[in-house]
């Protein structure tokens, strides 16, 4: 199978360049990382992030035939040849497939992603039916990898002002908690032109999680929030 | 080598697991200075792939006390476990997931509001009664819950990170003091050294020991390997757990909450097999006694498929309902790695390699303890360790399903509170040993060797092969031996390893290389342990000696790597208020 991988050291190479390679050993069910992973057993220099090898721990996001993906979760066999395998787009580049997360990671920090509540804490767990606890379903399971973000056109021109995909689900995922207490002062740190209302729909996000979660829809459901709550 | 930047901490973490994380919060909470390290973003790390859940006697399925819990899990560790520990640990798990739950955990709930609690391995009521519902679970994607609500608490406690940093060793005064780490920013290539009074280790399992495992790439046991050159010994290290449901072949893992479900397996004839091995419990044995019993009728030709080399977990009668409610992870990634619904097709499992009971010593505070001075639980200065890679012991020589999320949090809290006290009394730092600092640059600077020679990808395939066949479910005296010998000729052949990536910026290939010299030191400890210890306990069996030998070998191994060195120390039989459960028979 041939692949064509975005190759760039800094400590070396004056710009970046597509590298070819060849690998003949091709198992049945064989996940794009398997492949990278012989790869790199040919030539160390190629770099990239993974760790699981299950989809979980959002290491391994890369643009693979022009689409943001998991490369663990990738399964070779669908792939189109050469497989063409670049880092995120919009990202700063620090080596090979390996891009600079900070923003997106910045812009997660900036919805506050944690759970308030001011009440006094109970002995107990505090309660929650299944149903307030199903509205969470969809939301939680995110883990960051910034396949949606890094895919969002939207974010490539305001990655400091516009929070993204990512960010805006784990907004409503607090939002959507019936055990939060701060909804306000969430619905209110989204205001303004930018933090939010720079989602103009174009779905990218939603096509690309590796989760198949929705952000288009939880940034729909923060705006029809913001609505009532401005009434 | 030019002299590496500094900088200053209260307490430096090692890790940013569950472990870390719970310990990080409690010290960020009473506003010490904690620098957080980790090789990779937090969330990233391998807690986030647990499934099932942790376990506490919270009673909201069905009626439970933290006594049940513990006598189930002194019997489930075969009566190595030290009972102090585990009655502290069982008494704690309420009041901890209880604290996750005011944290944020987006825990499963019951109709009645509560947390939603499964049947899981060797849980029973009433010390061996009925079957026990303790597991506390979200979905089946616990650890993913637990490690970003963690990550998130610690954010908003401001807590620093040194995110994509690989510790490289401990920093060990003359008086055996240890007074922090040299790490390295994986992405400059720079060294860094952080000098803190406290040094929490919390840097996992090392399940890449094995070829076929449940565990990350990430996995290498990194922090155990760094107390082993800090010349302090690791427990217990001949005692791994090999799971009984890892996808076959491939070594994804399938929660034990498949079975506590209602899955549960069969053979190439259709038959329920556990029936006969544990006819009380079936599928929900202890975890060395599925293993074992899979690892049996495999071997006996009772497998499925055309090398009958696995078993069918049916979870086809569950319907889908509960599959997509409970199981979700599950299916998802039957689909993706099987492109079978367990809902209609049953999963081709066999056992995998999955967790390590033993680790760095520490007594029931995380604080690392080591016979130095007068004995066996002498504290090490300024050393502290929780998670999968410290060994308190509470799992003794096998862990119950739902012990270790519940061991990391209750541990790396207790860790968190010593350390606090000791910062307390101890306002200074102790002056900087530089000739610490050179030995661990020089580690560093054996990577700099130009020239040909071995790769590291090619040794470490060879060690996880070795590691597979020769320390595996089933052990002889033979077989080990002839690990061991090669073992020790792979371990001279490191010194021919040359680099290829001379490159300073993110060198993932130097992460390899400084990874595959941890994994060898840690296969020796495995091999040596299992080699001297002559019984079968627990996950480590030995055709040779089938039986469990208390008057000999209830004890814990301690190896030091000089000379491959092996010392024993007993078991604390005597828990904190309760009375001890003395050893008995273990049937299921
Ligand atoms: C697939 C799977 C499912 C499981 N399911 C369950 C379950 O349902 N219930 C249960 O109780 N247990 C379960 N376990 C076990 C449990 O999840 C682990 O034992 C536990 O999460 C380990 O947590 P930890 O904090 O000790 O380590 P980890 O979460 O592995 O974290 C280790 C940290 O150390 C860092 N680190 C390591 N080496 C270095 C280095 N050299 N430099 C810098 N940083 C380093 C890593 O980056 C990481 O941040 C499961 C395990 C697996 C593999
Ligand atoms: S729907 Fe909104 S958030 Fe998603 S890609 Fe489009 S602009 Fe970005
Ligand atoms: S929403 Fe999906 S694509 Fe975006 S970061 Fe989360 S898991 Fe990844
Ligand atoms: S390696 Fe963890 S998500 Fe792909």
């Amino acid at each position: 199978m041939r692949f064509r991988i975005y190759r760039y050291d800094p400590d070396r190479d004056s710009a970046p360049r597509m590298q070819d390679y060849q690998l003949d050993d091709i198992r049945p069910g064989m996940m794009l990382r398997d492949a990278l992973i012989a790869l790199k057993a040919q030539d160390e220099s190629l770099a990239f992030r993974h760790s699981c090898g299950e989809g979980v721990c959002g290491s391994d996001g890369m643009n693979i035939n022009g689409r943001n993906g998991l490369a663990c979760i990738t399964p070779l066999a669908g792939l189109k040849e050469p497989v063409e395998i670049r880092p995120f787009p919009g990202m700063p580049v620090i080596r090979d497939l390996i891009v600079d997360m900070s923003p997106f990671y910045r812009q997660y920090r900036a919805v506050k992603p944690w759970l308030v509540r001011e009440d006094p804490e109970p002995e107990v767990e505090v309660l929650q039916t299944p149903a307030q606890r199903a509205r969470l379903d969809g939301l939680y399971e995110c883990i960051l990898c910034g396949c949606c973000s890094t895919a969002c056109p939207s974010f490539w021109w305001n990655p400091e002002r516009f929070l993204g995909p990512a960010a805006l689900l784990q907004a409503w995922r607090f939002l959507a908690d019936s055990r939060d207490q701060h909804s306000e002062q969430r619905l209110d740190q989204l205001e303004g032109p930018y933090r939010l209302f720079r989602c103009h729909t174009i779905m990218n996000c939603v096509e690309v999680c590796p989760k198949g979660l929705h952000p288009t829809r939880a940034i729909g459901q923060i705006k029809a929030t913001m609505l009532k709550h401005a009434i | 080598m030019k002299t590496p930047a500094r900088r200053r901490f209260d307490t430096l973490i090692l890790g940013a697991g569950g472990a870390g994380l719970r310990a990080a919060l409690q010290l960020a909470r009473a506003e010490a200075r904690v620098a957080v390290v980790s090789k990779v973003f937090p969330t990233r790390s391998h807690t986030v792939a647990a499934q099932g859940g942790v376990n506490a006697a919270l009673g909201n399925v069905s009626p439970d006390n933290w006594h049940w819990h513990m006598y189930d899990t002194v019997k489930g560790g075969d009566y190595l476990g030290d009972q102090d520990a585990i009655e502290y640990m069982c008494r704690a798990a309420p009041k901890i997931v209880y604290e996750l739950e005011h944290f944020g955990v987006p825990f499963s709930r019951l109709d009645n509001g509560r947390i939603y609690q499964r049947p899981f391995g060797g849980m029973t009521r009433d010390f061996g009664g009925e079957q026990a519902a303790r597991t506390c679970a979200a979905a089946d994607r616990t650890g993913h819950a637990i490690l970003h609500t963690l990550f998130q608490q610690n954010i908003r406690a401001r807590t620093h990170f040194f995110d994509e940093y690989f510790a490289i060793d401990l920093l060990r005064d003359d008086e055996g003091a240890v007074l922090g780490a040299l790490v390295l920013e994986i992405e400059s290539g720079e060294p860094l050294l952080i000098e803190a009074k406290t040094t929490l280790i919390a840097s996992g399992g090392c399940g890449q020991l094995f070829r076929t495992t449940t565990n990350a790439h990430i996995n290498t046991g990194d922090g155990m390997a760094m107390v082993l050159r800090a010349g302090l010994p690791l427990q217990d290290m001949e005692f791994f757990q090999f799971h009984p449901t890892g996808i076959a072949g491939k070594g994804m893992l399938i929660t034990e909450g498949a079975r506590g479900e209602g899955g549960y397996l069969v053979n190439r004839e259709g038959e329920r097999f556990m029936e006969r091995y544990a006819p009380h419990a079936r599928d929900l044995a202890s975890r060395d006694v599925v293993s074992r019993a899979i690892a049996t009728e495999i071997r006996e030709g009772r497998g499925c498929g055309p090398q009958k080399d696995h078993v069918l977990l049916k979870l086809d009668h569950l319907g889908s309902g509960v599959v997509a409610q409970r199981l979700p992870g599950i299916r998802d990634m039957c689909r993706t790695f099987l492109h079978i619904d367990p809902a209609e097709t049953p999963i081709p499992v066999a056992p995998t390699a999955h967790y390590v009971m033993g680790g760095i010593p520490t007594n029931r505070f995380g604080e690392v303890v080591a016979p130095e001075k007068t004995g066996a639980e002498d504290p090490v200065p300024g050393l502290y360790a929780a998670g999968e890679c410290a060994c308190v012991s509470v799992h003794g020589a096998n862990r119950l399903g739902g012990n270790s999320l519940l061991d990391i949090l209750v541990f790396g809290r207790a860790a968190g509170k010593r350390i606090i006290e000791f910062l307390s009394e101890h306002r200074n730092h102790r002056p900087l040993d530089e000739a610490a600092v050179e030995r661990a640059l020089q580690r560093l600077a054996r990577w700099d060797r130009r020239g040909d020679g071995e790769s590291v990808a090619t040794l470490r395939d060879e060690l996880t092969r070795l590691m597979e066949e020769h320390a595996s479910v089933f052990r002889t005296e033979a077989v080990m031996r002839d690990g061991v010998d090669k073992l020790r000729a792979l371990r001279a052949r490191i010194a021919d390893v040359r680099l290829r990536d001379t490159s300073r910026v993110f060198n993932t290939a130097r992460i390899e290389a400084l990874e595959l010299e941890n994994l060898v030191d840690i296969s020796m400890a495995t091999l040596a342990g299992a080699l001297a210890r002559e019984e079968s306990r627990g996950a480590h069996s030995r055709i040779d000696f089938p039986q469990r030998d208390d008057a000999r070998w209830m004890k814990h191994s301690l190896y030091w790597r000089k000379d491959d060195r092996l010392e024993w120390k007993p078991v604390r039989t005597k828990p904190l208020s309760v009375d001890s459960f003395p050893p008995k028979e273990r049937v299921y």
